[in-house]
């Protein structure tokens, strides 16, 4: 008894790794001295400190993102025992051990858990998620915004570009060009603001593009995997309205 | 927009409603009519339907080509998605699976109670007024009544289900709980035309549309088991 109480208390994780992009993925399985209130990252810096597997062997330390460490940049996404989610915010003491690591593969593999989520920018950049304020003069302020529109814009506005979402969705992956759910939410966004608004048409025109909008298959993953809370799939269906809006506008030439 | 997809896929979805939803409600309420009315009255509605001006154009237009292009385009859209319920298994991520799922069964069995049915009319292998024996003879071999069961359900719960994501699709239901709602609505569509359905196959399963079997009886080998 005297020998179990004087005992450290371990964690063990599963990780996934691979060393390079295009090399084969392996798992490698690690115990962690237990802290109270650790998470996944803290973790994974224990790792670092000591890169050696549980059955004693040395290994490379394993590679992840991180920044703020509070669930606001986005960086830290990974599948945690199955569900894609921040490392940050996944604490120790509520998840179930083994605490299986895996790099969230919808997105190209950098290293271990590191992935490209470039994809996502491009999105934001396709769909011109930014409210277009430039002139040669002074243009003067803006339209104010409702104050009971900010308050669900607001939410909207939460997005990290985290990239849970699109690994959530089926219909993100190799044989579809989806684009996902947080752009097509960053479009209500941009078209809510009375600034933003005046270019909605361009926005929406960009979602009704090839791997637009109509990728959409209704899994509704999205909005139960958000870390955020967004609601992702009022959005998508907003956007919807505003799309089939746009499309007999067009034809009707108005 | 060129090389787009929006518009195939806005065009799938609007036809699995109108007209293909109408069709598939009109069919159930017809086959039921063998249920409520028994011969004589499923040899009415089948007579009444057919008594329309410019069938052959109605059949082509509201359902032969619409059920081509979206059995074809939907076949396309399934390719294109991963099933991931055992990482999600969310009720609406079911019902995603299920109406990919659904939709295949469905476009086999279409193709196959087409060839059995429209086909054989339009072959002369049997008409109008024996079809009723005609389906006697199908739904009364065990393997047949039990793939039309499994594939009436599956087509039911995808017109069901579809009916749904049309409303989320075109903008209609926009919140969780417009959405809440009309798959409630939609849930209770799925018992109503399920069960319209699979009383009309127990009805053509009855004795009263044995009578004239043997008539069609020279076709026998074409259908399954």
């Amino acid at each position: 008894m005297a020998e179990t109480a004087t005992k450290q208390r371990t964690v063990k994780f599963i990780i996934t790794r691979r060393e390079r992009p295009d090399a084969a993925p392996y798992t490698e399985e690690f115990e962690v001295p237990y802290r109270p209130n650790m998470n996944v990252i803290s973790a994974l810096m224990e790792i670092q400190r000591n890169p050696v597997k549980a059955d004693g062997g040395k290994t490379a330390p394993v590679c992840w993102e991180s920044n703020c460490l509070e669930e606001v940049c986005g960086a830290c996404s990974m599948v945690i025992n199955g569900k894609p989610r921040q490392a940050c915010s996944a604490l120790v003491d509520k998840l179930e051990q083994p605490i299986r690591l895996e790099p969230m593969s919808t997105f190209p593999v950098v290293r271990d858990l590191v992935i490209n989520r470039e994809r996502m920018f491009q999105a934001l950049k396709k769909v011109k998620a930014w409210i277009p304020i430039d002139g040669t003069y002074d243009l003067g302020p803006g339209p104010r915004m409702a104050e009971s529109k900010r308050q669900w814009a607001y939410e909207l506005s939460k997005c990290m570009t985290c990239g849970v979402c699109l690994e959530a969705c089926p219909n993100v992956n190799d044989r579809s060009t989806f684009i996902g759910p947080a752009p097509i939410s960053q479009v209500r966004l941009f078209n809510a603001h009375p600034t933003g608004e005046m270019n909605a048409h361009e926005r929406l025109e960009a979602l009704m593009d090839d791997g637009g909008i109509e990728g959409c298959g209704n899994s509704q993953n999205c909005v139960r995997s958000c870390p955020k809370g967004i609601p992702l799939t009022t959005s998508i269906a907003a956007i919807n309205r505003d799309t089939t809006k746009q499309l007999f506008k067009k034809w009707l030439s108005m | 927009m060129s090389g787009n997809s929006y518009l195939p896929r806005k065009l799938h979805s609007l036809l699995g409603v109108i007209p293909l939803g109408l069709f598939f409600i009109e069919h159930a309420l017809t086959n039921y009519s063998a249920f409520e009315g028994g011969r004589e009255g499923f040899l009415d509605s089948v007579h009444g339907l057919h008594k329309l001006p410019l069938i052959f154009f109605l059949e082509m237009f509201v359902i032969w080509l619409p059920i081509l292009f979206h059995g074809v385009y939907g076949l396309y859209i399934a390719y294109q998605s991963n099933l991931n319920t055992g990482r999600f298994s969310y009720g609406r991520n079911w019902a995603f699976a299920l109406q990919r799922i659904t939709g295949v069964i469905t476009f086999i069995f279409v193709i196959w109670h087409v060839w059995n049915t429209r086909v054989q009319v339009a072959l002369g292998h049997t008409t109008y007024d024996e079809i009723g024996n005609h389906m006697h003879q199908i739904v009364t071999q065990p393997l047949n009544f039990t793939l039309y069961v499994i594939a009436v359900i599956a087509a039911v719960f995808h017109f069901s289900n579809g009916l749904w994501a049309f409303l989320v699709s075109w903008g209609i239901t926009v919140g969780p709980r417009a959405q809440r709602v009309s798959s409630n609505i939609c849930m209770g569509i799925f018992v109503i035309v399920s069960v319209l359905f699979l009383l009309s196959l127990f009805a053509f399963r009855s004795d009263e549309f044995a009578s004239a079997a043997a008539a069609g009886a020279a076709f026998g080998p074409v259908t399954f088991g």
